[in-house]
């Protein structure tokens, strides 16, 4: 560092105090650099989720309409049937806009009643619907429920005026119902039970939810055991040669490689070649395995380096196979290390966006997907269409489902180190 | 001819296979390279069964090399080549029908540092017995989990924690739990590998008293460079020179009147 090269080295030195000085004022610097590195780095990270949660916080809540509702037989039942296809198809709507009209008497042109509709989401009746299928002795009678209010009455409850969709009157209807306490907020539960929708207060995040879950669960199952075998062969079993060492600069290499790369790798040989379902969670897992494999690779390898060659000897001593020396004595040890490569990689799978949009998952899926080939698509996707859509309401929502991300990483690195610590042995 | 100075050598009881026993294990024509460098020369030896063999030497003089040959536990260092005939029993255990595990599980080996598994006690000394299908039942490993304890001479010691990791032990516990480890498989040679050298005094003259009660039972290679506990425990002595056999024979007469200059040399310590 530049002091050294100041005093001259030795020989020309000055007084042995100022030198001592000097050297403890550097060591001083030093650590405040060090500090400083930490304090960008927290206030960075603060600043992240800051404005993430400021952002995002809102999106818990939603805004309901309460209505008296009359469950009309008529309606509900006609001449008397009420069995479960009958109830389904029964026109519910019609039932809540009534009761919503009923409060504004005044307002008959069809016009402007569907002005006074608009107030209200277009699944506003679906908790209706359910209710009444439920328990069909419902019908004939007359129900408080609260129905969801559309985005744009979200937006101006929830203080973010200028969500210019409504005109005049519908703002003065909406005043007179917050003013006679028909308007309330409530838990946004279908943010966490529904899939994606048009409507920004109908949209959720279980159908991403369930896509990155099976993801990340084909994911693993393809990249764990193959890793770790490879990992084992290269280390204890593979003779040390030329192709081992390309192997080994190859699969380094594979660590670095840009994750678009398998996207295009996925679409040209999964989808095209092989035929396989576009959007599946299926293709999605592999191409994310062969993007993690690299890392657990390189992470287990590491991990059975720092098993000491005394163990090996000394089980090969008692005359156990090569084959028992790693699965009996070798494995358990490295077993903490390959754990935390895993979860790490696993992590870093989770928010991968690239390669998945290559092989389809950006499509605009709004069904939970059951099962490895059904059409999904994944949280940091969804985040990603979200934040491209032009209702404010999505906005907040992002921001929210950035926040359950985030939570899930979070979650998944804590695990990584508490698992470790756990299985951490002293020789 | 220089002698040691008096009172430091005490010659152990003549060796228990009688003279004309057949050796338990030959070496013949020993030439072993690690890669371009040679060495082990032209070693021929044989060990003698129920008696302790003892190799001495100065430090790189190729023993511990030598002895590895007997288990062919040089088979897993990479680039290294021997040729030469060892035999136990009378069969080469270099062909190529030979079961490396079932070989090992024959001749045993302690090593220098004690590496007993992280596991626990009883776990360490069932291992081998468990892989080797030596128990039938739990009732049978228990059993000779405590009879390989108790030869070692551990298990007054360890009789109510064993269930405690083996790394908590002390230095000359540990490889006495070695040595258990090693006896628990039912080998019939153990080698050794200069198992005293990391442990403190008390601790190697329990080692030594077991080597001497273990002879009556195993035959013995132990690896050593220090002289008096050679004299101490051994039968037979080999002496190694870098690389070469240069003397075996009978420990008293090693001791007292060796044949060649360097054996003399090492002995009475000029150099070494």
């Amino acid at each position: 560092m530049s002091d050294v090269a100041a005093t001259g080295g030795p020989g020309r030195a000055r007084d042995p105090a100022t030198r001592n000085r000097r050297r403890y004022a550097a060591e001083r610097r030093f650590r405040l650099y060090g500090l400083l590195s930490v304090a960008v780095a927290v206030a960075a990270l603060l600043a992240l989720l800051g404005s993430m949660v400021a952002r995002g916080w809102s999106a818990l809540h939603q805004t309901y309409v309460t209505l008296e509702v009359t469950v009309d037989a008529e309606t509900v039942a006609p001449a008397g049937r009420s069995d479960a296809k009958t109830l389904a198809d029964a026109d519910y709507t019609a039932l809540v806009r009534g009761a919503l009209y009923g409060l504004f008497p005044e307002v008959r042109a069809r016009g402007d009643r569907r002005a006074l509709a608009a107030l209200l989401s277009q699944g506003a009746a679906d908790g209706l619907r359910a209710r009444v299928i439920d328990n069909p002795a419902l019908i004939g009678r007359t129900l408080k429920i609260a129905v969801l209010a559309s985005d744009e009455v979200d937006q101006i409850v929830k203080g973010r005026a200028g969500a210019g969709k409504l005109n005049e009157r519908q703002h003065g209807w909406l005043e007179k119902l917050k003013a006679s306490g028909h308007i309330g907020k409530r838990l946004n539960v279908p943010f966490f039970t529904h899939g994606d929708s048009r409507e920004p207060e109908l949209a959720g995040i279980r159908g991403a939810m369930m896509g990155s879950f099976l993801t990340m669960l084909v994911t693993l199952a393809l990249s764990f055991p193959l890793g770790v075998a490879t990992a084992v062969y290269l280390e204890e079993f593979a003779p040390k040669n030329r192709w081992t060492d390309l192997i080994e600069v190859n699969i380094n290499n594979l660590a670095a490689v840009p994750s678009i790369i398998f996207g295009l790798l996925g679409l040209a040989v999964f989808l095209n070649f092989f035929g396989l379902p576009r959007s599946a969670p299926l293709v999605g897992g592999i191409v994310l395995a062969l993007m993690t494999l690299p890392t657990i690779i390189i992470a287990a390898r590491a991990a059975l380096l720092a098993v000491p060659g005394s163990i090996r000897q000394a089980a090969l001593g008692v005359g156990a196979s090569p084959m028992q020396v790693v699965t009996h004595h070798v494995l358990p040890l490295a077993f903490p290390g390959i754990l935390t490569g895993t979860i790490i990689g696993a992590a870093r799978a989770l928010g991968e966006t690239a390669p998945l949009l290559m092989i389809g998952m950006v499509a605009f899926i709004v069904d939970v997907p059951q099962g490895l080939t059904d059409p999904a698509t994944v949280l940091p996707v969804q985040i990603y269409l979200w934040s491209d859509s032009p209702e404010r309401a999505f906005v907040e929502r992002t921001a929210a489902a950035t926040l359950v991300l985030l939570a899930f990483l979070i979650v998944m690195n804590f695990l990584a180190v508490i698992l470790r610590k756990k299985f951490e042995r002293r020789w | 001819m220089a002698t040691l100075p008096d009172g430091v050598f005490t010659p152990s009881p003549a060796a228990g296979g009688g003279a004309g026993a057949a050796p338990k294990m030959t070496a013949r024509g020993i030439n072993l390279h690690y890669g371009e460098k040679q060495a082990l020369f032209d070693i021929d030896i044989d060990v003698p069964a129920r008696a302790v063999t003892a190799l001495i030497g100065p430090s790189g003089c190729g023993k511990s090399t030598f002895i590895r040959c007997l288990n062919r536990m040089n088979d897993t260092i990479d680039g290294c080549v021997m040729t030469g005939d060892v035999r136990l029993d009378g069969q080469d255990i270099y062909d190529r029908s030979v079961d490396v595990v079932q070989l090992r599980q024959r001749v045993g080996m302690v090593f220098q540092k004690p590496n007993p598994f992280p596991k626990s006690i009883y776990e360490n000394v069932a291992y081998g017995p468990r892989i080797h299908g030596l128990a039938s039942d739990r009732a049978e490993l228990d059993e000779i989990v405590q009879t390989s304890l108790e030869r070692a001479g551990l298990l007054k010691e360890v009789q109510d924690r064993l269930q405690e990791p083996g790394t908590g032990l002390s230095g000359g516990q540990q490889q006495r739990l070695c040595i258990a480890r090693a006896i628990a498989v039912s080998p019939e040679v153990i080698l050794m590998d200069e198992p005293c050298s990391a442990l403190d005094p008390i601790a190697t003259a329990h080692i030594e008293e077991l080597i001497d009660e273990l002879r009556g039972n195993y035959t013995i290679v132990i690896v050593t460079h220090n002289m008096q506990q050679a004299a101490r425990v051994s039968q037979k002595t080999a002496f190694f020179h870098l690389g070469h056999m240069v003397e075996f024979g009978d420990t008293e007469d090693i001791f007292t009147s060796p044949q060649d200059e360097r054996t003399q040399g090492y002995i009475t310590g000029r150099y070494g």
